[in-house]
């Protein structure tokens, strides 16, 4: 089905999120959209899938024109919406999710529905157990699951709304091979990303937003520094990769044991230097969340040293120790949620500065705590004020925030994605500043599932592998491939 | 095999149908994602409303019908405060559970002691033949026989239907379940009131078959709160809810037979004992959800270990995730 959305508008207050789009995707295209956080890509992809109403324009299938009032017409329509966190029913089985808001009437034919989900899921290679409960499969699984589902029920134009975020590199690849047999069944597809190289890879034309505009359309071969020009109206430079090791020992874990039910980690031998970064890299759920909040005092490990050595070559083991007593030896930890645990919803910029920094007697001192942050709002260039609540923030000004709450100095600073869901200026502005970080001798830890973002940043490497922890491995040595190799369980002895 | 038995134990067939239209109705409410948190009010005057309506009409249908309509407009206005005007569900319920039981006190006094009439027993013909169960299962009202089939039919609607899948669907995820053309907030409605409506047939099924109106009701009064317990205790899952009810009034009977046997033991503490007994046995059904269960179990061999983690897991319980949180389409 060919898609057109012609001359669309749609405000929120004064935003002017989407102003005047126009597109088409023909059946069979690849149509990659482009454009960093706020860009007006997901309020498009909202109005297509019913979601919210359109102020002006007008959407036309195969050029007649439709109205879309709610989400269940556009599935009559035959659009897909797949969005970034699956929206499904954790605690039902998957045959149950299918038959949820599907035309199968009063008593579904469960039998006839296993059929055809087993016949469709054999097509594209998957191997998701029909009676599987959905809060036993991983994000990657619960996303190919919800493309069957659409296809089920007769998309014939999917929108994927940053799918990659959040799952692993093998998922990765047999999503985009779904998504090229889907084109080539003659399914029209669009594809919401801020990652040049996936659209690069995937896409047969790519359209970039920018401030609510769409500023062009480009096809193949791409021109990743024009793409990157149209993003953000201006050239962005990344920092080059420089080791600032100072060849001092920081933290030393010797034997370290953690003994989860699920994933038991043992045997774990490294040195942290001062200023060094360690990137953890593996498929989610190998248990570099576990070393992670494990050195952050979080997880008590059942045994091994955890050294925290001094300049005067002494050295105090923490294993064992209250997380306020890692705390106050400067260790701080940065969780993945961002709203959920590392920032607090409800409360603003101003009382987050309150509850981080020491205070001095019983009363707040409330001119002073509003001084320290507007300066750090300037410092850290946080787009929104003193009294703006954390949630209204975006992702980017959240995570800066987060590191503009910092204590200084720091020892270790550990960090569960760090850039995930950013768009490409924020994360090198993220970066630049736990650079700056370790050029003052912290060292940074940092868990992601971004391969190029640990090859990118990291000095060096540990490979996790269903709990198993690989030596750390040289950043500068290491190549994409053999780093997937050892994620992928190959290369183990 | 003794016949008087049966008629006893037959007792609290009747006694639990009460208990078992409210643990449905609830567990419905709440499924849909709507806590109705004013059931023991909600309970007493329907039961009121059910025996004056009932007595002075001379009809056990109408007595049914206006209990039934009062307790799904009480849910109604549960719905309308916290649906629709997004109030708390909980501050809501509970002061209409306090004004309503007022309520009733109130508007019932001029009816105590009016002329009672008692739901007859209806016995199945042929079934309650059968030595002993018969006696037990087949000789009661009609409406003790609709909470039988109210449990399986509830069960049934949950979890084979497809309307059952969505009223799982709202409780659990409403965002996941409105981008596949649910009404969430009419479905909320409609299970609410629902579920209202069954509370009310409970009451009135208290005031018309089991006991009569009389003014104040002290043994029925707090069901109403330990029906709120059933329905959490049993999973949302009607079948381990109605196990729950029909433990319940089980230790309440136990009470009434022990209390003469042992003349030594105050009385009040027949009367009290089901309660905290009925919580440290819910507690017990929960017990795999602690921490230090997991500790211990990992000191047994594996095949046993596997056995009781097995058990535990399957009595674990968590709530719709999206109980009392009203759903908004961003």
């Amino acid at each position: 089905m060919d898609v057109e959305v012609r001359n669309i508008h749609k405000t929120f207050g004064k935003v002017h999120a989407n102003n005047d789009i126009s597109l088409v995707v023909k059946s069979g295209e690849v149509q990659g959209i482009l454009g960093e956080n706020g860009a007006g890509k997901s309020t498009l992809m909202k109005i297509l899938s019913g979601f919210i109403s359109l102020d002006a324009g007008s959407i036309l299938l195969d050029g007649k024109e439709v109205t879309i009032g709610s989400p269940a017409d556009s599935v009559k329509f035959g659009i897909g919406m797949l969005h970034q966190d699956p929206l499904d029913f954790p605690p039902l089985n998957v045959l149950d999710n299918l038959i949820l808001g599907s035309r199968e009437r009063m008593i579904p034919n469960r039998k006839k529905v296993r059929q055809e989900f087993v016949e469709l899921q054999k097509q594209f290679d998957f191997s998701i157990s029909p009676d599987a409960f959905i809060d036993s499969l991983s994000v990657g699984e619960r996303q190919q699951l919800e493309i069957i589902r659409l296809l089920w029920l007769g998309a014939e134009v999917l929108i994927l709304d940053e799918p990659t975020t959040g799952i692993s590199a093998a998922q990765k690849i047999q999503l985009f091979a779904m998504v090229r047999k889907l084109s080539e069944q003659g399914k029209a597809i669009l594809f919401v990303s801020h990652k040049l190289e996936e659209v690069e890879a995937l896409c047969t034309q790519v359209a970039v937003f920018r401030q609510g505009m769409n500023v062009g359309q480009m096809l193949p071969p791409f021109d990743n520094d024009k793409l990157v020009e149209m993003m953000f109206g201006k050239i962005l430079t990344r920092s080059d990769r420089k080791c600032c090791t100072q060849e001092k020992v920081n933290i030393e874990v010797s034997d370290l044991k953690i003994d989860d039910p699920r994933l038991p980690i043992k045997n774990v031998n490294f040195c942290i230097q001062k200023g060094e970064v360690i990137g953890l890299a593996g498929m989610e759920g190998s248990g570099q969340g576990l070393l992670l909040r494990a050195l952050a005092g979080i997880i008590r490990p059942s045994g091994g040293h955890i050294w925290l050595c001094e300049e005067n070559s002494s050295k105090k083991d923490f294993v064992g120790k209250h997380y306020f007593d890692f705390k106050d030896s400067g260790i701080s930890f940065l969780p993945a949620d961002r709203l959920d645990e590392g920032l607090i919803a409800g409360l603003d910029l101003r009382e987050h500065f309150i509850l981080a920094e020491k205070q001095k007697g019983f009363f707040v001192d409330a001119k002073a705590a509003m001084q320290l942050t507007e300066k750090r709002i300037k410092d850290f260039n946080i787009k929104g004020t003193a009294e703006n609540m954390v949630e209204s923030l975006s992702g980017g000004n959240q995570q800066r925030a987060e590191l503009a709450l910092l204590r200084q100095p720091l020892r270790l600073l550990l960090l569960d994605h760090p850039t995930r869901g950013l768009d490409i200026e924020s994360t090198l502005y993220i970066w630049s500043k736990l650079k700056q970080r370790c050029s003052e001798g912290a060292s940074i830890f940092f868990v992601s599932s971004d391969l190029d973002e640990i090859l990118q940043y990291s000095d060096r490497i540990l490979v996790f592998f269903g709990g198993k922890v690989s030596k750390p491995l040289d950043a500068g040595d290491v190549s994409v491939d053999q780093l997937g190799q050892l994620i992928g369980g190959r290369g183990w002895e | 095999m003794d016949n008087s038995l049966a008629i006893s134990i037959g007792s609290i067939f009747a006694w639990a149908g009460p208990v078992i239209f409210g643990v449905m109705g609830e567990t419905i409410t709440e499924r849909a994602g709507v806590m109705n948190l004013s059931l023991n009010g909600s309970l007493i005057l329907t039961a009121m409303v059910g025996f004056v309506v009932g007595t002075t009409t001379n009809n056990f249908m109408l007595g049914f019908l206006a209990a039934a309509l009062v307790g799904a407009l009480i849910a109604l206005l549960i719905a309308f405060m916290s649906i629709s005007l997004k109030q708390s569900q909980v501050a809501v319920g509970y002061v209409l559970a306090v004004a309503t039981k007022s309520l009733a006190y109130f508007l019932g006094a001029p009816y105590v002691g009016k002329p009672v009439m008692l739901l007859p027993q209806v016995p199945i013909p042929y079934l309650s033949e059968i030595p002993f169960i018969g006696a037990i299962l087949f000789k009661q009202t009609i409406l003790t026989y609709m909470s039988y089939v109210l449990v399986f039919v509830c069960f049934w609607w949950i979890y084979k239907t497809h309307q059952g899948l969505i009223l799982q669907g709202i409780g659990e995820r409403p965002s996941a379940a409105y981008i596949r053309g649910v009404n969430v907030n009419r479905m909320r409605y409609i299970y609410t009131g629902i579920g209202g409506a069954l509370v009310g047939i409970g009451g009135a099924l208290y005031s018309l078959s089991v006991k009569t109106w009389n003014g104040q009701l002290s043994g029925f009064d707090g069901i109403g709160w330990i029906i709120l317990a059933i329905t959490i205790f049993g999973s949302w899952h009607p079948l381990k809810g109605a196990m729950g009810a029909y433990l319940f009034v089980l230790l309440q009977y136990l009470g009434i037979v022990l209390q003469p046997l042992l003349p030594n033991i105050n009385s009040r503490i027949f009367q009290v004992a089901p309660f905290p007994l009925m919580i440290l046995a819910l507690l017990f059904v929960n017990i795999g959800n602690a921490d230090w269960v997991d500790r211990t179990l990992a000191g047994l061999p594996e095949d046993v270990r596997r056995t009781i983690a097995k058990i535990l897991r399957a009595m674990k319980t968590s709530p719709p995730a999206a109980l009392g949180i009203p759903f908004e389409k961003e």
